[in-house]
């Protein structure tokens, strides 16, 4: 865990607001799947970093992609190739890989919750078949529309992973959301990883507990500090939570991943 | 070697500079960026007796040079305090000083007899001033009379020294001051943050669940600085200065106005090693200007 600057290796938009940096970090080396940073505005009025998932971690070369949905977001999507941006991190727990181990996996990525999954695809898709590795990979995406372009989706199939699209509006690949989508191709699955907005986690969570599988879902919560110090980013919890020792868990410490079962939505 | 010491009831610390209550949690979530040995003092996030759950989330937002919080002093209370935090505090060499909060007086009371026995502790700082809670908290923090009482019923108890964490939200903070030494105070600090709003204007809801909370960061320094002039003027016991700190320069003023020790609060999460670049940037300060004691500019303006 630290802070340091980071260089922007390659900055490209995916889709209309939707942009993917590359950033040249030796805070990439120590990232897992799952885990994020905060990248810091370079304007000094906004002082809190921006939470953003790891999309891709290889080498020194760390990948972002998020959406414009503020002035932070706005800010950082302007800066230039070869520029400087402060970034903190590794941060979080990442995903429970081995919980994939000889299963059918499958990853529900909901919009722009479909970074939280890629490094996780990528890791899952070079264990398939293999000792500890799952046995499938199957990725849904679901967009809001044709507009969004199916970002990523290449990436997920460059990974290994089996893509099935869906769309809201019907636009593009099946019409529905990413739970209906796999429902309609007949998916079936032993545990879930998903990440989206909070309509669907909560609909992935019920969905798990009527299946009775497990179902691990990445959360998001307005923060400040990002290493546990501030509690400005709690979610409910079913149990006393070990650190609180009420019923909060920190998302930025002990998630952004939970098992579903474990929080209340 | 420039003399960065500076004593404060009766205790020699090695710098001036700690955290302000609630934003370096107990030191341990931090320590991967600071050496908390190097710290002046480490000043703990607030806790109770029992555990409290806190406010609802969304409880922090970010305002210009600022956030606004309203966490509603989550703790695991004073037990799992004591069996972990101090515990992790007590294998380093630096003072601690802990935040108490509480709901009435026999809250604090009860926290403070318990801390007060603990030998790692060094100093009790007492929140009255929480705009983030219903009950106990500011209520406490912005009547004089409250404040004499609930100084005095501490200090009947206590068997460390008392430092009252004053309010900003009242219109005469000297009078606070004054209250607080009255009650028997070792020490006072401030300011603690603003109650302060934040509307969503497409929701047409409030940005926090609380619908208001704390407005503190480099936004709200200036203030923060008249205020401990003002309250460090109108007492004779010492003054913790904190609100905005963001580097050297803003504390060096803040000593300058009044203060003995100087709180970085929100600022650490900016930039989690700050305390350690303040530091070492007043020891620059005073090479640059030859002064040799830091304690020398202490209330130099008043
Ligand atoms: C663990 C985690 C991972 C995330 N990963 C991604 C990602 O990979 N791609 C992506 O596009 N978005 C991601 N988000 C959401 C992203 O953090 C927000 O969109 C972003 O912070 C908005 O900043 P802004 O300055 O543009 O918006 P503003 O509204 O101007 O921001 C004001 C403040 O609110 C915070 N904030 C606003 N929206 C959110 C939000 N949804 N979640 C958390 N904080 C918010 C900001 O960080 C800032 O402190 C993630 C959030 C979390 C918690
Ligand atoms: C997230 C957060 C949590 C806080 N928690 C406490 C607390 O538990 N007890 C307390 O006395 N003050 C608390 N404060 C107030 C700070 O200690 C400090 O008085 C205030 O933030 C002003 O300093 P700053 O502007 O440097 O942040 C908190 C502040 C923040 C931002
Ligand atoms: S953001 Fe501070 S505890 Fe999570």
């Amino acid at each position: 865990m630290k802070k340091c600057r980071a260089r922007i290796v390659s900055k490209k938009e995916l889709c209309e607001g939707i942009f993917d940096i590359r950033l040249r970090t030796e805070i990439a080396k120590d990232a897992k799947a799952g885990q994020f940073v905060l990248v810091f505005p370079n304007d000094p009025s906004r002082l809190l970093g921006r939470p953003l998932c790891i999309c891709e971690a290889d080498g020194d070369e760390l990948r972002i992609v998020f959406r414009i949905s503020g002035l932070g977001t706005k800010e950082i999507s302007g800066i230039s190739e070869d520029e400087e941006i402060m970034i903190e991190g590794p941060l979080g727990n990442g995903w429970n890989i081995k919980a994939a181990a000889g299963k059918e996996v499958l990853l529900l990525c909901g919009g722009i919750g479909a970074p939280a999954l890629l490094q996780l695809a990528k890791k899952l898709g070079s264990q398939k078949g293999k000792e500890g590795g799952p046995k499938n990979v199957k990725a849904v995406l679901g967009y809001r529309n044709a507009p969004m372009n199916t970002f990523l989706a290449g990436d997920f199939e460059n990974a290994g992973a089996e893509v099935v699209i869906a769309s809201d509006d019907g636009s593009v690949g099946i019409k529905g959301n990413v739970i209906e989508a796999a429902g309609e191709k007949d998916i079936d699955c032993d545990v879930i990883f998903a990440c989206g907005p909070m309509p669907m986690l909560k609909a992935v969570k019920s969905f798990a507990d009527r299946k009775g599988i497990p179902a691990y879902i990445s959360l998001e919560e307005r923060m400040a500090c990002g290493v546990g110090a501030c509690l400005g980013c709690v979610v409910k919890t079913a149990a006393k939570d070990a650190h609180s020792h009420v019923n909060n868990a920190r998302i930025c410490t002990e998630g952004p991943v939970f098992e579903a079962s474990e929080v209340i939505l | 070697m420039k003399d960065l010491s500076v004593s404060f009831c009766r205790m020699k610390f090695k710098n001036p500079v700690t955290c302000a209550s609630g934003t370096f949690g107990s030191g341990i979530e931090y320590s991967e960026f600071v050496d908390l040995d190097g710290l002046g003092a480490i000043t703990t996030k607030g806790v109770s007796v029992d555990a409290w759950e806190g406010n609802p989330t969304p409880r922090v937002a970010e305002t210009p040079s600022g956030m606004m919080n309203a966490i509603g002093l989550q703790n695991p209370g004073a037990d799992v305090f004591i069996k972990r935090d101090l515990a992790f505090l007590k294998k380093h060499d630096v003072p601690v000083i802990v935040n108490v909060c509480g709901h009435s007086t026999e809250e604090y009371v009860k926290a403070v007899k318990l801390l007060s026995e603990r030998e790692e502790i060094a100093l009790l700082e007492i929140n009255v001033s929480c705009p983030n809670v219903k009950e106990g908290g500011i209520a406490f923090g912005t009547d004089p009379k409250s404040l004499f009482e609930i100084t005095k019923a501490v200090k009947k108890v206590s068997k460390k020294p008392v430092i009252m964490k004053l309010s900003p939200n009242v219109t005469d903070i000297a009078l606070m001051a004054r209250s607080a030494e009255e009650g028997g105070a070792d020490a006072i600090s401030l300011i603690n943050t603003f109650t302060a709003m934040k509307i969503d204007i497409y929701k047409k809801s409030f940005v926090l669940a609380n619908r208001t909370g704390g407005l503190s960061g480099p936004a709200i320094h200036p203030i923060a600085v008249r205020m401990v002039y003002e309250a460090s003027k109108a007492v004779s016991i010492p003054v913790i200065g904190m609100g905005g700190i963001a580097c050297a320069a803003d504390a060096i003023e803040m000593m300058m106005a009044g203060a003995v020790m100087v709180a970085v609060g929100m600022m650490n999460f900016h930039e989690p090693s700050l305390m350690t670049d303040i530091i070492k940037d007043i020891e620059a300060w005073m090479d640059e200007t030859g002064t040799e004691k830091i304690s020398d500019i202490i209330g130099c303006m008043h």
